[in-house]
């Protein structure tokens, strides 16, 4: 019976031509409206297929401000059954900010009864990319982390998480409890049933406020990078180009 | 980027349904040099289009939508991507089933196959569908599925194959160059195009189109959510894309409709989520396409609920996820029809906007008719883009009318409804007075009316069961005994109402005779004082308009027409002055205000106030002049919509109040009572069988068929003469008669009373169809007090239309007995005309 | 005060992207010093040397046999240490990532994740990548030591002006069991790989909304089995269920590196971008001369792509025979 938490972060669903907010301190969301990353939609699924799996639980947490809501019960709509909002300005947060205020978290359930035994997270966070929470979280718990993971095992007392590699798969096997970065990629994530979303409606979401102080991120400012000029060679237009590109897929050895 | 010509007979802008649309019919009707632009790729842009559910329910209230979804249906058909599947609207409450059945009338008004079922029958056909949620429906059986992307990739290549078309996809139009009033220059990103005539068909983008050329195409983009949920094991068994009816979950405002292995469900239940046209993302912005917003949960959780409780074993089922979830952004409009037209703003500058996908073959076909002939077959003017009033085409009006419109999507809509939004924005000068009374106000156009007054509410008392009660809510509905009360009273004495939502307008010039002669087709060279009652006709001989006209000088014609309409009469006439510039329209709406006084007593009460001899001799019928109350000076027009002796008072709108003031003090001791617009738009209209535009008169109506021909036709020329004059020689195919009901108890004991719309049958209750090939229905219905009659307009087949003839009149699926009254414009009450002549 | 890089190597000495934290490392302005872990090869020495570092420090014994990202955070910090560094740094390797992010846990420090350049030394102020590189964040890294990794590509490996002569000394890590408890213990031959083959193909043929529909893809499909590639697509088409999830190129879908990719209408946003960006030639097929993908591609054809395919796939089985 494991009980796995898993972390999630409120991100801008930046998929399209990215518009900063006026400060140039975020990323205007207005568009395209929010997510969670893939490699975090990764680590739901396997956190609610272990639960499943050792007659566990699977709990979200999400450190953002209210509207990280709509996260949180996404993730109860897949199939976790329990969610923590701690309500706070993420982007005043720091990495090792958002590390202390999870490992409170996990420090305060231990004190009320629940212990987890798997940490779960994304490799890094979609919009910050600082792939520094799961280890910081690791040190604060003094457990063992390990990064860039696409699937886990809970075999009696440790996990065994496999990662890729530059020669092939990587193999670790971690006594529990233990902090997993997940890389997206191992499992399909499942889509909510409609029941799903009925039963993620009725959860109560824990909500309280991190008691700590952030040291922040030393974000100055975002830019968008000016773009490269282009070298581009135009073939031609139309059909007419055709016996263009194939003089060049020969050129290339891919035409045989 | 594609390259395009530099000139073009016209440009299309937008490649949605509509555009496609319009390109293929002006093709077909000989156009050549057309230029498509689309700011996307092809064959899907990124509009409303390309994210539609592509279902088509053929059942509608409006004649106008439901004629035009009949063509586009046809359209799809004939295009090879229509799929029928059947489709419900079922019903969770009795109120539902109430409507079904008012469905039911106007699907028999409309010659559309439909039939009431029972949750069991309904079951049957759609066997996951739980019939203990359910009282029953409403089955279509011709509603289906259609490729609307594939039909406008049809339709542009048809196009192109005439020789027609120039289609440039990706090319953003960055401006409309406007000269002298017209359209004159497309401005785009891969250049220029001079051109004199242009078609906005860009749905949601339409309003920022038409801003560049200073022009307003009022509509508000707005959010319909929508998920697909599956794989459902149960349906993944069936071949092909839909194989079970659809199903329109009323009460819980949504649909399920079965794609392949999956349900889509979609939802009006929400509260409008609107998005100001500037805020919609570009392509590149966007996640999906800039129509398909980001899904807001929150908003569509309530619904899953009654989803699952109607279809527990589809939506519910192992493995069926949610997989597809968008705020699909589609347009609404401030009434909600469509926005079509040549707008009033810019000549040249054509709207085809707001036009969802059951509709659009069939309004492209229509605004390119318009566009080629100056008219359509199917009759589009109630979506008329020059109805809007320049209130009407504000953003603070559009955006709350759009709130509610979504919501009435699915909604229980009374014919008499009145929006809330944006209300109290005209106000007439006796208003204060008129709130003072009770008055229980409607609105036309922005203005406030009253239909009718509680101060009034003691005549009740005095005429007792002449009053003609109504027992059942939905028949009193929007509606008040009191009505009644103020015709009588106004029969028996006097009745002062208001008109200042007329619409007036002066044609000016020394070419004045000549113009308003050639759009008339009564005769208009009269003298000066005389006023003019004729009905305006398109080329084809149809109704445009029917409306007063009082001549004031050799030079000066002053025009009085409806206000709902007079946006659009104000354009005709603009648009057919003459070219040499001896005439102009001038319009005066804001500067009078217009009273009318009628009743036996009225020459008394005014005669009172002022030393102008009114005598009948001195002031005939049909004349005007200027008399003075006071140091008020009014236009007085001895003229009459509701068969009585009076006078309509033209007054600068500013001495408006203390006229209402003065007639009601000197009227009271004659027994003069406010009379709301209840009694001058139905019952005392329909008493004396005036045809009203709109209901009756409208562009697929002849004046033969209306029964409104005159001995002689005039000899000069105008508008739609040869066609009238050939009308004249044929029979009528339909000929309008007036009806009254002879019993009105239904089943269960109660009395009920027909409100408009409902299907006329023989007393046997078989169908009836007139030459073409139309089913009679109620144009026009409501008390006439002074008959003790329900009444009744309609356009029988002409072997029905024989006075005396018992035909029947099918209401909320029960029938009841009519008979013929009239077969021509002579009225029931008063057919000599001696009150109105006395 | 010296620069600290922890030097990656592979088969042909210091791996690529070291080489770019080296010559990063050396704009700083500090003398450079490298970390090795493991054997440390001639190659290795003199290619450290043509980068112009002052001092290798080698870290080498049982506890490196293998991978363990805490031992080898015990090796840089003990470097640091040793080498009063100012700034650690890696490349933004899985394997650099994660042991600068353990050594600035241990060393007190922040760290900025895939910087691609210094603004400033005096504050450490650095831009670095986020969301796969649209968008660079300017950050302010406060403290004694600042812990860097450097994005891959984000500059050109480049020899130093002048080769140095390091000197090479063997660094003395001590390494607590519990350093060793999360460690690879074993690697797996390649398994199949779920994305179809499309990570592995030489060519890719990529098709986006431009398709029109699931029935867009025959002429797309037609030109993948001529060149003996494989489909694939953005994430609109499979949002949309045009396409399986497998076949979705992008930041979340499979990152390419083929010989050609091929988009056909994929106007190139930023989330397909981040996926096909390592391919070594991209030939874009779109109507707009002006589209992202067209402007980064090396060659282009203009015109739609359902014209111009079905003339390539002709050309392609005439030229066949």
């Amino acid at each position: 019976m494991t009980d796995v938490l898993v972390c999630l972060k409120r991100v801008p669903d930046a998929a399209g031509e990215i518009t900063l907010s006026g400060d140039s301190m975020s990323i205007d969301a207005r568009h395209v409206g929010y997510t969670v990353s893939a490699h975090e939609e990764a680590a739901v699924e396997l956190a609610v297929q272990i639960a499943d799996e050792t007659g566990g639980s699977a709990t979200a947490v999400s450190l953002g401000s209210g509207d990280a809501v709509e996260q949180l019960r996404n993730a109860l709509a897949v199939g976790c059954s329990a969610a923590v909002l701690l309500e706070a300005d993420a982007e005043a947060y720091g990495p090792a900010d958002v590390a202390e205020a999870l490992a409170a978290v996990v420090r305060d359930h231990a004190a009320n009864g629940t212990t987890y035994d798997l940490l779960l997270l994304g490799n890094d966070a979609a919009d910050s990319g600082d792939f520094q929470v799961p280890i910081r979280l690791a040190y604060a718990l003094d457990r063992p982390v390990v990064t860039g993971i696409s699937t886990v095992e809970i075999e009696g007392d440790h996990v065994t998480a496999r990662g890729r590699g530059t020669e092939g798969p990587e193999i670790y096997e971690v006594p529990l409890p233990a902090v997993v970065a997940v890389m997206e990629g191992g499992v399909s994530p499942r889509y909510p049933s409609i029941r799903g979303r009925m039963k993620a409606k009725k959860v109560k979401i824990d909500q309280s406020e991190p008691s700590l102080q952030p040291a922040g991120n030393g974000r100055i400012k975002l830019v968008l990078p000016p773009a490269a000029p282009s070298k581009v060679e135009i073939l031609g237009e139309g059909p007419e180009a055709a016996t263009a590109v194939v003089d060049l897929l020969v050129r290339l050895g891919v035409a045989r | 980027m594609a390259s395009i010509p530099g000139s073009a007979r016209v440009v299309v802008i937008g490649a949605g349904i509509v555009g496609n649309g319009m390109v293929y019919h002006l093709a077909r009707l000989g156009w050549r040099d057309i230029v498509q632009i689309d700011k996307g790729p092809l064959p899907n842009p990124g509009g409303s289009t390309g994210h539609a559910s592509n279902f088509i329910y053929p059942v509608d209230h409006s004649r106008e939508i439901a004629s035009l979804v009949r063509d586009s249906v046809e359209q799809y058909t004939e295009l090879g991507v229509f799929t029928q599947s059947g489709g419900y609207e079922v019903a969770r409450t009795p109120e539902r089933m109430e409507e079904c059945r008012r469905r039911m009338s106007s699907a028999k008004a409309w010659g559309v196959p439909a039939a009431i079922e029972t949750p069991e029958q309904i079951a049957e056909r759609v066997p996951f569908l739980d019939p203990d949620v359910i009282l029953g429906g409403l089955w279509s059986p011709t509603v289906g599925v259609v490729d609307s992307l594939r039909a406008g990739t049809i339709m542009r290549e048809r196009a192109v194959e005439m020789g027609a078309l120039t289609v440039a996809a990706n090319v953003e139009v960055t401006g409309l160059d406007v000269e002298k009033g017209r359209i004159c220059r497309v401005r785009t990103a891969a250049g220029d195009i001079e051109v004199d005539t242009v078609v906005v068909a860009c749905g949601i983008w339409s309003p920022m189109l038409a801003e560049m050329a200073g022009a307003h195409i009022p509509l508000m983009p707005s959010v319909h959510q929508m998920i697909s949920v599956g794989p459902v094991p149960q349906l993944a068994e069936r071949p092909g894309e839909i194989s079970f009816p659809i199903v329109r979950d009323m009460d819980a405002f949504c649909y399920e409709r079965q794609h392949g292995a999956d349900m889509e469900v979609g939802s009006y239940a929400h509260q409008a989520i609107l998005h100001d046209p500037e805020t919609i993302p570009s392509i590149d912005q966007a996640k999906l396409s800039p129509t398909e917003m980001p899904f807001t949960a929150d908003d569509f959780d309530p619904q899953l609920e009654q989803a699952l409780e109607l279809m527990p074993e589809v939506l519910g089922a192992e493995g069926a996820e949610i997989r597809y979830a968008i705020n699909g952004l589609l347009s609404l409009t401030s009434d909600g029809l469509p926005v079509l037209g040549e707008t009033p703003e810019v000549a040249g500058l054509w709207s085809a906007a707001a036009v969802w996908i059951k509709e659009g073959p069939g309004v492209a076909r229509a605004v390119a008719e318009w566009m080629t002939h100056g008219s359509s077959e199917i009759d589009v003017s109630a979506s008329d883009i020059a109805r809007f009033a320049p209130h009407q085409r504000t953003r603070a009006h559009v955006r709350p009318r759009a709130s509610e419109g979504f919501i009435k999507t699915y909604g229980i809509v009374h014919p008499g409804e009145q929006w809330s939004g944006d209300r109290g924005v005209r106000l007439p000068p006796m208003y204060a007075q008129q709130q003072a009374a009770g008055g229980s106000f409607v609105e036309v156009v922005g203005w406030e009316r009253p239909l009718w007054y509680e101060s009034n509410a003691g005549l009740l008392e005095r005429y007792g069961d002449q009053v003609m009660p109504r027992e059942h809510e939905w028949d009193a509905r929007w509606w008040s005994p009191i009505i009644n009360a103020e015709h009588l009273a106004m029969r028996d004495n006097a009745g002062i109402i208001d008109l200042t939502a007329f619409t007036i307008f002066d044609v000016v010039g020394p070419g004045a005779m000549e113009a308003v002669q050639s759009i008339a087709v009564s005769q208009c060279d009269v003298g000066i004082g005389r006023v003019i009652y004729t009905p305006v006709l398109d080329a084809t001989g149809h109704f445009r308009s029917d409306l007063t006209m009082m001549r004031l000088a050799h030079d000066h014609y002053r025009v009085v027409t409806g206000g709902s309409h007079g946006g659009i009469d104000v354009k005709w006439f603009t648009d057919h002055m003459p070219a040499d510039g001896s005439a102009a329209v001038v319009e005066l709406t804001s500067a009078f205000t217009t009273i009318g006084i009628w009743g036996p007593r009225s020459r008394d009460i005014l005669s009172g106030l002022t030393r102008a001899d009114l005598s009948n001799e001195a002031f005939r019928f049909g004349t005007c002049a200027t008399i003075e109350f006071d140091s008020i000076p009014a236009l007085a027009s001895r003229i009459s919509y509701v068969g009585e002796l009076g006078w309509e008072l033209y007054v600068p709108l500013e001495q408006g109040a203390r006229l209402w003031a003065m007639l009601h003090e000197e009227g009271r001791p004659h027994g003069a009572v406010s009379v709301g617009n209840g009694v001058y738009s139905t019952t005392g209209r329909i008493e004396k069988g005036y045809r009203a535009y709109g209901p009756e008169l409208d562009g697929e109506r002849t004046i033969v068929e209306a029964g409104m021909q005159r001995p002689r036709v005039k000899v000069a020329d105008f508008v739609g003469r040869d066609a009238y004059v050939a009308q004249r020689e044929q029979e009528p195919k339909a000929v309008l008669s007036t009806l009254t009901v002879d019993d009105h108890t239904s089943a269960s004991g109660m009395k009920r009373y027909m409100l408009g719309g409902e299907p006329i049958r023989a007393r046997d209750g078989s169908e009836l169809i007139d030459g073409h090939g139309h089913r009679p229905y109620v144009t026009s219905a409501g008390s006439a007090p002074s008959l003790g009659r329900h009444v009744l307009l309609a356009y029988l087949p002409p072997a029905e239309a024989q006075i005396g003839n018992e035909l029947t009149v099918s209401y909320m699926e029960e029938l009841y007995p009519v008979t013929v009254g009239s077969v021509d414009s002579t009225s029931l009450f008063d057919p000599s005309n001696e009150r109105i002549k006395s | 005060m010296s620069t600290l890089v922890l030097v990656e190597t592979d088969a042909d000495g210091v791996a690529e992207t070291s080489g770019e934290a080296l010559t990063f490392a050396r704009g700083l302005g500090d003398p450079v010093r490298a970390l090795v872990i493991g054997e440390l090869s001639e190659a290795v020495t003199s290619q450290l040397s043509d980068y112009g570092v002052e001092a290798v420090h080698h870290a080498n014994g049982p506890a490196f046999e293998t991978y363990a990202a805490a031992a080898w955070a015990a090796a840089v910090v003990a470097a640091a240490r040793e080498t009063d560094a100012g700034v650690v740094l890696a490349s933004g390797t899985p394997r650099g990532m994660e042991a600068m992010a353990h050594s600035a846990v241990r060393l007190g420090a922040s760290m900025a994740a895939n910087t691609v350049e210094a603004v400033s030394r005096h504050p450490m102020v650095v831009n670095r990548q986020v969301l796969g590189g649209s968008v660079l964040e300017q950050m302010q890294v406060d403290g004694d030591i600042a812990v860097l990794t450097v994005a891959g590509h984000a500059c050109e490996a480049v020899p130093a002006d002048a080769p140095t002569t390091p000197a090479i000394s063997t660094l003395e890590v001590e390494v607590p069991e519990s350093d060793l408890i999360a460690k690879v213990v074993r690697t797996e031959p390649g398994e199949p790989d779920e994305s179809g083959g499309l990570k592995a193909a030489r060519v890719v043929v990529g098709g986006g909304r431009g398709t029109g529909g699931p029935d867009g893809f025959g002429d797309l499909t037609e030109l993948a089995e001529l060149l003996g590639g494989v489909v694939g697509v953005t994430r609109v088409v499979t949002s949309l269920g045009w396409r399986p999830h497998a076949e979705q190129v992008g930041q979340t879908g499979s990152r390419i590196s083929p010989e050609l990719y091929i988009p056909c209408g994929i106007s190139g946003a930023i989330q397909h971008w981040a996926g096909c960006s390592s391919a070594k030639t991209i030939l874009a097929i779109n109507t707009e001369a002006d589209a992202p993908m067209v402007t980064k591609a090396h060659y282009a054809v203009i015109g739609d792509l359902h014209e111009v395919l079905p003339a390539i796939n002709e050309e392609l089985r005439r030229r066949r025979g």
